[in-house]
């Protein structure tokens, strides 16, 4: 049971990357957006070709960082995939949802996120074709942290929830000690009356496209470091990542990191009675229990 | 008015295009005054400020700051050009602590740590009071905390939305004292929609009174206290609409 719990935590690292980027757009722009999940896919995929770029261009970067799986490439590729990524985002915005939005109304938005996740999958599967993706083919084995009770973590598993927890408290001194984070918060709480105060909405709003579209690489690259990339690999993440949302309560940063883990978590634990087929419904379920106890979420709090 | 702020002139606007709440209004706000608007439920006295304010789409007509057309401002431009604004409901952020506020507001600002030291001041509470949440505030502490947002950029006119609404009486005198003391010892211009006529009138140095989206009467405040025109426009039994 501690491996599926210590798996749990795992996946809640790229879970709670990816609600974070979806909490804040669906706070701010007022919408559920069913293409974040394909953010990840892009960013995945996009440090996929850069991983290739660097080692051809620097063949030295092909070396693997200590026991990592992870070469120095696609350590440089994760920085460049976010800002790919925080890119595609942005433009994602600009080319489609700032035209619905300033024409139709949230239920249209939804269906326009619907059709743009659509669109991203398909794109990804003629350009890279269908079949699964590897960062490295190497075989990293697994360390043994304890032989009683059995408890095996992968050197990648602990280096991805290090730096997601880097991540995280990065986010959370940007929004807690800086004005521009102020201003982000400020957005989300109250639009009208952060303009009133000079703050540029169009800005901020691309801001959070950037930010969200950013730390869904690094979610989307965590997760083909511990799976395998597909391009489907969104379809199969929207899920859980908006039964982390939702669960953490919408337009709360920390309610989502607390959702990825609470979700990932949970659909590991659920392994422990119940087939593995049945471990996605485990996020429905979620879903439903926070709508009906507390429809706010655990950390959201009731707009009025 | 002798050397007017801020002149309004012929201004229609609403919230949805073709369905003016204004209609063709004029006023204007005199230097370092307190100017209020006051009116019956509907006047369209918060759809004027908004107008002002760029909050609203303006129709027709035309909002003059000085020497400056401020017509159809973006709300985020509006410091830019000295003004501020106090909403009249949720107008601080509860999410964040009052230090957190008062830094949002003082960001775009030359000299943030002096102004800040400048503002807690004129307001000890909110410094005794700057790591808290600003949603814990009272309602009286939440509007001092309003205004001192407001002032942080340093207005030459402030548009103040019901600042009494929802207070204590002792509170709502408090806010209005400290509005009109803003005027007289900081030479700010203040435009003040008030539903406490009374207690606006006293204050004012000048007052326009609005019924039905339109001018109805203007003049001295004080003058106006006394005008039994004011009761009737109150009561529905009077209306001017020019011809």
């Amino acid at each position: 049971m501690i491996q599926h719990l210590v798996d749990g935590i795992l996946v809640g690292s790229f879970l709670s990357l990816g609600a974070i980027g979806l909490t804040m757009v669906m706070h701010i722009l007022r919408f559920a957006n069913f293409s974040h999940a394909e953010l990840l896919s892009i960013g995945a995929y996009s440090a996929l070709v850069f991983d290739k770029v660097f080692q051809v261009l620097l063949p030295f970067s092909a070396a693997k960082i200590g026991p990592l799986s992870m070469t120095w490439a696609l350590a440089l590729s994760v920085v460049l995939a976010m800002a790919f990524t925080g890119a595609s985002a942005m433009l994602m915005d600009r080319l489609v949802f700032k035209r619905v939005r300033a024409r139709g109304d949230e239920l249209s938005m939804v269906f326009a996120s619907f059709g743009m996740a659509l669109i991203v999958r398909n794109v990804i599967g003629l350009v890279f074709g269908l079949s699964s993706q590897l960062y490295s083919k190497d075989i990293v084995f697994a360390m043994v942290i304890s032989r009683d009770p059995l408890l095996l973590v992968k050197p990648d598993q602990i280096f991805v929830f290090g730096a997601a927890l880097l991540l995280m408290l990065g986010l959370h001194l940007l929004l807690s000690r800086t004005t521009f984070g102020f201003a982000l918060r400020a957005v989300a709480e109250n639009p009208v009356l952060a303009q009133v105060h000079g703050v540029n909405l169009q800005r901020m709003i691309t801001a959070v496209w950037v930010i969200g579209g950013s730390l869904g690489a690094v979610a989307g690259v965590f997760y083909g470091l511990s799976y395998q990339i597909t391009p489907v690999m969104g379809r199969d993440l929207v899920l859980p990542i908006f039964a982390a949302t939702i669960v953490g309560g919408l337009g709360s940063v920390y309610g989502a990191v607390f959702g990825g883990f609470l979700v990932g978590i949970a659909s590991n634990l659920a392994l422990v009675i119940l087939p593995s087929g049945y471990s996605p419904s485990v996020p429905f379920l979620m879903i439903l229990a926070v709508l009906v106890l507390r429809p706010y979420g655990l950390f959201g709090e009731a707009r009025p | 008015m002798p050397d007017p702020l801020l002149v309004v002139s012929d201004l229609t606007a609403g919230y949805v295009p073709d369905l003016p709440i204004l209609k063709t209004v004029s006023l204007s706000a005199g230097r370092a005054q307190l100017t209020a608007i006051i009116g019956p439920n509907g006047a369209g006295k918060s759809t004027l400020i908004k107008a002002v304010a760029g909050l609203l789409p303006v129709s027709s007509g035309q909002i003059l700051l000085g020497d400056d057309t401020i017509t159809g401002i973006r709300p985020d431009q509006m410091a830019r050009f000295g003004i501020a604004y106090v909403p009249q409901s949720d107008n601080v952020f509860r999410s964040l602590t009052i230090r957190q506020n008062l830094d949002l507001a003082l960001r775009a600002t030359k000299d943030p740590a002096a102004r800040l030291a400048a503002i807690f001041e004129q307001f000890p509470p909110l410094a005794d009071k700057q790591a808290e949440k600003a949603g814990t505030l009272s309602g009286g502490q939440r509007q001092f905390l309003a205004v001192a947002m407001a002032l942080a950029v340093n207005p030459r006119l402030i548009l103040m939305d019901e600042p009494s609404a929802g207070l204590s009486p002792r509170a709502a005198e408090e806010v209005l004292d400290h509005a009109k003391a803003l005027t007289t010892e900081a030479g700010v211009t203040i435009l003040l929609v008030e539903q406490n006529v009374k207690q606006a009138l006293r204050r004012a140095d000048h007052c326009y009174v609005l019924a039905e989206g339109r001018n109805q009467i203007d003049g001295p405040a004080d003058a106006l206290l006394k005008d039994p025109a004011l009761g009737r426009i109150y009561l529905g039994g009077e209306r001017r609409v020019p011809a």
